[in-house]
């Protein structure tokens, strides 16, 4: 899908693959129906749960966080779609490098959503099993995750389990990524380093067009997807809030991987409709209209106009949906609030895989120190 | 003289020195709409415009990298990056480059930037997020390390990090920026590499930079007032150079040193001064030099555990303790 332009031209306006527009009208393509020709009614609804139940998990976080819960949250909202498409099309084999927004993923990976509240509350480190949920812990610092995959999309070239044709056991890695990230050094060489060793990474870069308060401008002068031509790799744009868009392109980009054909970059174009975390205030330097803009493509809207066009849900699904969301809030309010607090000298745990006498001796120290509290007060 | 905050003080005084020197400019994420994350450089964006407040791509080392090139051939670039963690990913441009290239070019092209960063855990950012780095400069030959902690050295020091022909890193604190104090009138600079003394006294003296030379201030005060003990309090200020004498000269008269530090342990700043004050102090000890830092471990994320694993006031009073009564002079203050 990459788009060349000699040099000197005004490049032509990006093409977006789309297949359900904001209306939810089914836009028909050659290409990209015959990936997504496998899905039925039962898949379209579950994705609809998914887009839904990952929309509630982060509305509950933000609104924890505000009651004093959670020590921060970074809300996905408006990006629910190119999160359940491009999760939806991963096999359990696949691997996926996310970022610190990808909740939505993480719950199509069968990751505990109390888990990642634990997290955000501190009470663990990430208590999910990265290896057996094939989704690794959330990386903060920008872009490092990138180089992260690559390697491990290198693990797999070398266990050979890519281009076997065993659909069991072909696999790739998917890096999670924002537009703000694609101006950092590491995601640039985990380019580089992805195309010379043909590894098997789908780069799948939110353009959410924005970086906290930086618009996407300051990034890029040209669409994102179309820096991958120069890596020599393909690069699609893809409309992030058509969930069957992205649910197709990611598909093709996987299996393309799997296959032993290489990396893809793949920009899903979408938009943050919150702020960047719950420490942030976006009326201070974006325009509500764009908001409201972006209002009008919501991910779950076109989805659900979709299945009623198409008869494919009536009232009482939808009504289900809402109640299994209200179900899942009151449980995640529930179970957070009744998280174990970690003990003080947690801190000392997973420092070394075998600690080192000198953390021993400061773990001790701590411990005595704090026993002569508790003597003091049985006194 | 006017009291204000010491995020303020470096706001004025970057403002003030734009105006009085064309060639000075700011680069950083974040720095013009948006005003900076820590908003030290609200309105410039709007008073000297985009040529002068460049907001970056997220590209630490790529700003880094060019504000070492506009230095060279005279601007004064004053780079801000949102925490000292994320000068990480520019440490190459700063280690090998500004602080080389005076000397590597046979001190053709001198490098006279700024780097402005906030240190300092204790926010819940988790481990990547809060972390106190600054040795990493403070050990680079090339580079000067200033870590103002009060808003009056804040504006001194970076009047002069800004007119200082060198690189220098300029160290700020999450914790201070919301702290006030009463800053001078007038352009006078401070001196990069004097330490000062903020608290006379003569039973111990308490050595500390940034934050913790306010948690000093704040333990000898209680140590006069609960148990006579008299504590002096040296302010480093500069990491490097460092003021060897002033610290040297306040033990001879003490007699006995705690060192705090927000960072680690072990090759920490801690460890650095209590070898100068063993180099110059030796014959004067009365007990070995004792320092209060930071946990050896990643700091963490949940508020109770950066409590446990940060540096407390209360832990300094227990050095305190343990130091002079190694001694026998506690009871000595008492009365
Ligand atoms: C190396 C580094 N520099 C700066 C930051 C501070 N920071 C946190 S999120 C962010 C913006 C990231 O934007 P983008 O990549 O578009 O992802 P989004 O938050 O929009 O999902 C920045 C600059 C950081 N975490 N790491
Ligand atoms: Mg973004």
């Amino acid at each position: 899908m990459t788009v060349e332009t000699a040099a000197g031209d005004t490049p032509p306006e990006p093409e977006l693959v789309q297949l359900l527009t904001p209306e939810g009208q089914r836009v028909p393509s050659e290409h990209y129906d015959p990936l997504i020709a496998d899905i039925t009614g039962d898949d379209v609804r579950s994705m609809y749960r998914d887009l839904v139940l990952g929309r509630r998990v982060d509305s509950e976080a933000v609104a924890l966080q505000r009651q004093g819960e959670l020590g921060l949250w970074a809300s996905l909202l408006g990006q629910e779609a190119a999160q359940v498409g491009s999760a939806r099309a991963l096999r359990p084999q696949d691997h996926v490098f996310p970022t610190y927004r990808e909740h939505a993923v993480a719950l199509c990976r069968g990751v505990d959503p109390v888990k990642l509240l634990a997290l955000f509350r501190g009470v663990d480190q990430g208590s999910w099993d990265a290896v057996e949920t094939h989704f690794h812990l959330y990386t903060i610092v920008i872009g490092a995750q990138t180089l992260h995959a690559t390697g491990y999309a290198m693990g797999i070239q070398r266990d050979g389990a890519i281009g076997t044709g065993d659909p069991d056991r072909d696999a790739a890695v998917i890096a999670y990524f924002g537009d703000g990230a694609t101006s950092q050094g590491d995601v640039n060489e985990a380019f580089i380093w992805a195309s010379v060793t043909n590894a098997p990474v789908v780069f799948f870069c939110q353009n959410n067009q924005w970086a906290i308060s930086e618009p996407l401008e300051r990034q890029t002068r040209v669409p994102l997807y179309r820096r991958a031509a120069g890596f020599g790799f393909p690069g699609v744009r893809v409309d992030g809030n058509d969930v069957l868009a992205c649910l197709a392109v990611t598909r093709e980009a996987l299996q393309r991987a799997r296959d032993g054909e290489g990396p893809t970059l793949v920009e899903a174009f979408t938009y943050r409709m919150g702020a960047h975390t719950t420490t942030d205030d976006p009326t201070r330097y974006r325009l509500n209209a764009e908001l409201e803009h972006w209002k009008l493509k919501d991910p779950i809207e076109r989805v659900k106009a979709f299945m009623v066009r198409g008869d494919l849900a009536d009232q009482a699904f939808f009504d289900g949906v809402e109640e299994e969301a209200d179900e899942l809030a009151v449980h995640l309010r529930a179970a957070c609030r009744a998280l174990p607090d970690p003990t003080p000298t947690s801190i000392f745990d997973h420092v070394y895989v075998e600690p080192t006498p000198d953390l021993v001796a400061q773990r001790e120290s701590m411990t005595a120190h704090l026993d002569s509290f508790e003597e003091e007060a049985a006194r | 003289m006017a009291v204000m905050s010491y995020r303020q003080a470096l706001h004025d005084t970057l403002r003030a020195e734009m105006l009085r020197d064309p060639d000075v400019f700011l680069m950083g994420e974040e720095i013009g709409r948006f005003e900076g994350s820590y908003k030290i450089t609200a309105g410039l964006l709007d008073e000297f415009g985009p040529k002068r407040v460049r907001d970056t791509p997220i590209a630490e080392e790529g700003f880094t990298g060019a504000a070492v090139g506009a230095a060279m051939l005279g601007l004064r670039p004053v780079v801000e990056i949102m925490t000292i963690n994320f000068s990480l990913l520019a440490l190459d441009q700063i280690v090998n480059h500004a602080a080389k290239i005076y000397g590597m070019f046979g001190g053709q092209r001198s490098v006279p930037m700024v780097i402005r960063t906030p240190g300092g855990g204790g926010q819940q950012l988790a481990a990547t997020h809060s972390q106190n780095v600054e040795l990493f400069y403070a050990f680079t030959p090339g580079l000067k390390v200033v870590a103002p902690s009060s808003p009056a050295d804040a504006k001194a020091l970076l009047l002069a990090s800004i007119r200082d022909n060198d690189p220098v890193l300029f160290l700020e604190n999450l914790a201070l920026y919301n702290t006030k104090g009463e800053v001078p009138d007038g352009d006078t600079a401070g001196e990069i590499g004097r330490a000062a003394v903020t608290r006379e006294g003569t039973d111990i003296t308490l050595v500390a930079y940034s934050r913790m030379a306010h948690v000093a201030l704040q333990v000898a005060e209680k140590l006069a007032a609960d148990e006579g003990i008299s504590a002096e309090v040296v302010d480093l200020r500069s990491l490097r150079p460092l003021d060897r004498p002033t610290i040297i000269e306040s033990v001879r008269k003490t007699s006995c040193a705690v060192v705090l530090e927000d960072d680690w342990l072990t090759y920490g700043i801690g460890a650095e001064v209590a070898a100068s004050i063993s180099d110059g102090a030796f014959d004067y000890l009365d007990a070995p030099v004792r320092r209060v830092a930071m946990a050896e471990v990643p700091l963490p994320y949940a508020k109770s555990l950066e409590v446990a694993a940060l540096p407390s006031a209360n832990d300094v009073v227990t050095a305190v303790h343990q130091t002079l009564d190694a001694v026998g002079r506690r009871s000595v203050g008492a009365h």
